[in-house]
Order: structure tokens, then sequence, then C-alpha cells
């Protein structure tokens, strides 16, 4: 396996770095030379979330020399339950100043690059340039493969992990040798399909077993030591604690690693994805389960503000509401609204037949789901449906500050 | 055979991880797989009836696009199928 960093010349290692790296030194497969490969070494983490915050803190500790940052967000006090390079401190500030506090506390002979921005087709080229290996650990599709297309073309190893609720994936893509994210899944799924994890929760620990298995790769593919995951796809099922993996195969059609290759230059992956862009503000949920913030109609479903529903509750209006969230998240807060999760209102149409002509209004945690359960409920011949905008936390927001947000 | 379930699916059989389904094809296996748990039906395949290109399956270790049969290859109780979507999640999720 050869390594990831160019054979240049190594930088030395001051007294204080060779103490501090002593139990790597005495590894005979890191070793001095390992440790200065180390810490020539440039790693890009994107994203310093669930996983970028285990990934980051682990490559810190390792001493790998430089480590840029690419996170456009602030820290949130519900990142907390898995961000642990961010802390209840840094709450508010932007995550890459938070994470930098916390890398350079773990070892100040670190040098952090912030790339304080969303990472776009405009800039990751730029951006990734510089840098030896790429981590990608960002939360939506378009950026996976954004993340992939700009790895093949620049020819650096991407080490990849995602997770879902229980379940990890993790390998290495983008090396000549190996397949690529794109051999694995030519296309994203359609917007909606795949429920997001703002819907579907992640087990707060998942992402630090994921993200640690990502730096391992990280740390193999630039000493070039054992076997990184090229050309291999590992899966966790963390409530079954199995580790399972399974070969992948350089697909020969493959549009950007293929020997006749379509995707030569970065392209437009909002509209290959088929969603709008994230938004620079807000929750991601928002951005990707396209919330309609304060657009009266959309797609034919006119938006109903809190303070409109609550004036027609309590004017005791004919109005129906339907909370479409999951079981849990009622137990959490809710309107007293009955409830049929999105992924069943198709379904469970007839259970609602007698509302069908009563104007009714949908909501679920801040507007995505809902707007696309009123669509199903439009298109099922319900002829007043409308969506809550902003959904519960508009409601908690607004109307009442003594629920909580969740 | 055995089939497992990811987590995103899960929701369309019930919450089970892994469920067993009689068949000689992989085809075989999967319309019958679409019966039982016909919710699944539009989460893998395209109203055509094709596989959703997001959505691959393994037949033991190996994705089946690359099998000699493809989804014809036969199969056996003994052996194992395994969906395995795209999942996106990472950040802030």
């Amino acid at each position: 396996m050869p390594t990831a960093i160019e054979e240049i010349t190594l930088p030395k290692l001051s007294n204080d770095e060779i103490a501090r790296y002593s139990r790597h030194l005495i590894l005979p497969e890191v070793g001095m030379e390992g440790q200065q490969k180390l810490k020539a070494a440039k790693v890009l983490c994107v994203g310093t979330g669930g996983l970028g915050a285990p990934l980051a803190m682990y490559l810190a500790a390792a001493g790998v020399g430089t480590i840029g940052l690419v996170d456009f967000d602030t820290v949130d006090a519900s990142n907390l339950q898995r961000q642990i390079i961010h802390s209840t401190a840094t709450v508010g500030k932007l995550k890459v100043d938070s994470a930098e506090i916390m890398l350079k506390g773990l070892n100040p002979f670190l040098n952090v690059v912030k790339h304080n921005t969303m990472l776009t087709s405009a800039n990751a080229m730029e951006i990734l340039k510089d840098y030896d290996v790429i981590a990608d650990g960002t939360d939506n599709f378009q950026t996976r493969y954004l993340v992939n297309d700009a790895c093949v073309l620049l020819n650096k190893p991407n080490a990849y992990g995602s997770i879902f609720r229980f379940e990890g994936q993790a390998s290495v893509f983008g090396t000549k040798e190996g397949p690529c994210y794109r051999c694995l899944y030519p296309e994203p799924p359609p917007p909606g399909l795949v429920p997001s994890c703002a819907e579907g929760g992640v087990l707060g620990i998942l992402p630090g077993l994921v993200g640690v298995i990502q730096a391992t790769e990280t740390i193999k593919l630039i000493l070039g030591i054992g076997e990184p995951l090229i050309g291999r796809l590992l899966l966790v099922d963390a409530l079954g604690m199995s580790f399972r993996t399974l070969k992948l195969r350089k697909n020969v059609e493959c549009p950007v690693c293929g020997p006749n290759p379509t995707v030569t230059e970065l392209i437009d992956y909002d509209q290959f994805c088929g969603i709008a862009p994230p938004s620079e503000v807000g929750p991601l949920e928002v951005a990707r389960d396209k919330a309609v913030g304060d657009q009266p109609v959309v797609d034919g479903i006119p938006q109903v503000t809190v303070e409109e529903l609550k004036r027609k509750l309590d004017a005791k209006e004919d109005i129906f509401v339907l909370d479409v969230r999951e079981p849990h998240e009622y137990l959490i807060s809710n309107l007293g609204a009955p409830q049929i999760p999105v992924g069943e209102v198709e379904r469970r149409v007839g259970e609602l037949a007698a509302q069908k002509n009563r104007e009714v209004v949908v909501h679920c945690r801040s507007g995505g789901r809902s707007q696309k359960a009123a669509l199903i409920l439009k298109q099922a011949g319900f002829t007043n449906v409308s969506n809550l905008a902003g959904g519960i936390l508009a409601w908690a927001d607004k109307i009442d500050p003594s629920m909580p947000k969740y | 055979m055995k089939i497992h379930i990811p987590t995103p699916l899960r929701t369309y059989t019930g919450g089970l991880e892994t469920v067993s389904i009689a068949g000689t094809t992989v085809d075989g296996v999967f319309q019958q797989l679409t019966v039982t748990y016909p919710d699944l039906k539009q989460h893998l395949f395209t109203p055509e009836g094709k596989l959703r290109s997001f959505v691959n399956v393994y037949l033991n270790d190996d994705d089946i696009r690359y099998l000699e049969g493809k989804q014809e290859t036969a199969v056996t109780d003994a052996d194992e199928l395994t969906i395995i979507p795209s999942i996106a999640g990472g950040l802030s999720s």
C-alpha cells in the first residue's frame, strides 16, 4: 500500500512532539518516519458534526499536522448528544471556531485551517486540492456526490462514512485502483424516499463508532500500512453489534471513474439530486425536506402560519388538524391532534374519509413532512388541505414558549 | 432464505431486521418479498419493475449486478440476501 503522502523531505519532530507521540514511535509500523508522515499530512474533514467530531479529534491526537474543517453551521444544543468536538460553552459559535478550540486544546502542534463555508461545485476543487486525504462526514446526498466527484477528479482518497439510526457504512473511495461512491450508487434516491436523519434520529454513539473507523482508514492511508477499505464496504449494525464487509467493484460504466467518463468537471449536484440547495441558515432538515417558509402556496398547498392556526382553533372554526410525525415524537410535544406518520398516510387515507371536504391542516416538526403528507391528501381527493408552516417548532416559538423543542 | 432488511426499510417490514422468504432465484425471492410486504415495493422497484439504482442487493458477499445470472441467479435456502440502500447521515443529522 503506497502512502498518501508525497515522499518529500519529512518535517522533523521536536523533543516535545517525540514525548507526546512516544506510543506511536515505539510501534514499528509507525515509528519516527511514520510520525513524520503524519506531521506532513493534510487531511480535510468535510463536516464537523457527528462523524467529523471524533474523526478530527483522533487525527489531531495522532499528530496529523494539518486538519482542514469545512462547515458553515453554528453549534446547537441538540448537536451535543453526539458532536463531542463541541461543548456547552461553544453553543452558538461557528462550528469551525468551536472545533478549533477543542482540537488546539488537545494538540497545540496542530495547524487548523478553517473553511467556514458550504462546499459547492464552485469552491470544492480549490478547497480540496491542497489536502492529501479527504474524510467525508456530510449529511446530504448532494455533498456526498460532490465530494466523491471532486476526489476522483483530483485523485485524492476519500475516507467515507455515513450513518442512519443504528446503522453505519464506511469505505475508501476515489483511489485509482478502487471504486468510487458512484460505482456503488450511480444515482441518489429521489427526495423523500429515504427518510432524513432529522426525521429518523440517530443513536449518538454511532457516528462516534463510524467516525473513528474513518480516522483509522485516514491514518492507514497516510502511513501506507494495512489494508484500507478500498473496494470494500463495511456495514456496521450497532444494535446487533455486527460488522460485515462486502466486496465493491469498480463499475466500468461509472460516469466519473470509469474508462470513458462523462462527468469530467463538477456538476450541479442540487439538480442531480433533485432537491433545492441547502439553505445557509436554519436547521438542515428544513433545507433537505424543502420546508416551505414564507411562501403562501407551495405546489398548490396553502401554507398556514401558527398564528393563523391558533386563531382558527380559538374561534372554533371547523378544521381538522393532522399530525404526521412518528409516535415517539408525539410524546415529546403535541397539539393534541390525531396522528398518522407521513410514511403511512397513503395507505391509511381511508381512515380520514370523513374529513375529505373539511378544512385539513397538516403539521409535523418543522413543516417538511407535513407538506409531503398534504400533497398525498390532495392527490387522494381532499378538497381543502393546508400545511402548517414551521410545524410544531414554530408553535413552540411563537404561540407556546413552554413547549419543549427537539 | 434469509433477507437482511436495512434500518431505513424496516418500517415496511413491521420492524423486522431479517425476513425469511422462499424462492429459487433472486428475482423470485424479491417478488415474493414485495407480496409479503407490499409497502416495500415502491422503495425497491421503479414503477416499471426495475430495481432502483440507489438500492444495492448482495447475494452473500457479491453484488448481484456482477453475478452472471444477475437477478435470475439461482438461490438456495442457505444463501442470504442483503439490501444496501444509500444513507447520507453524518454531519448535523
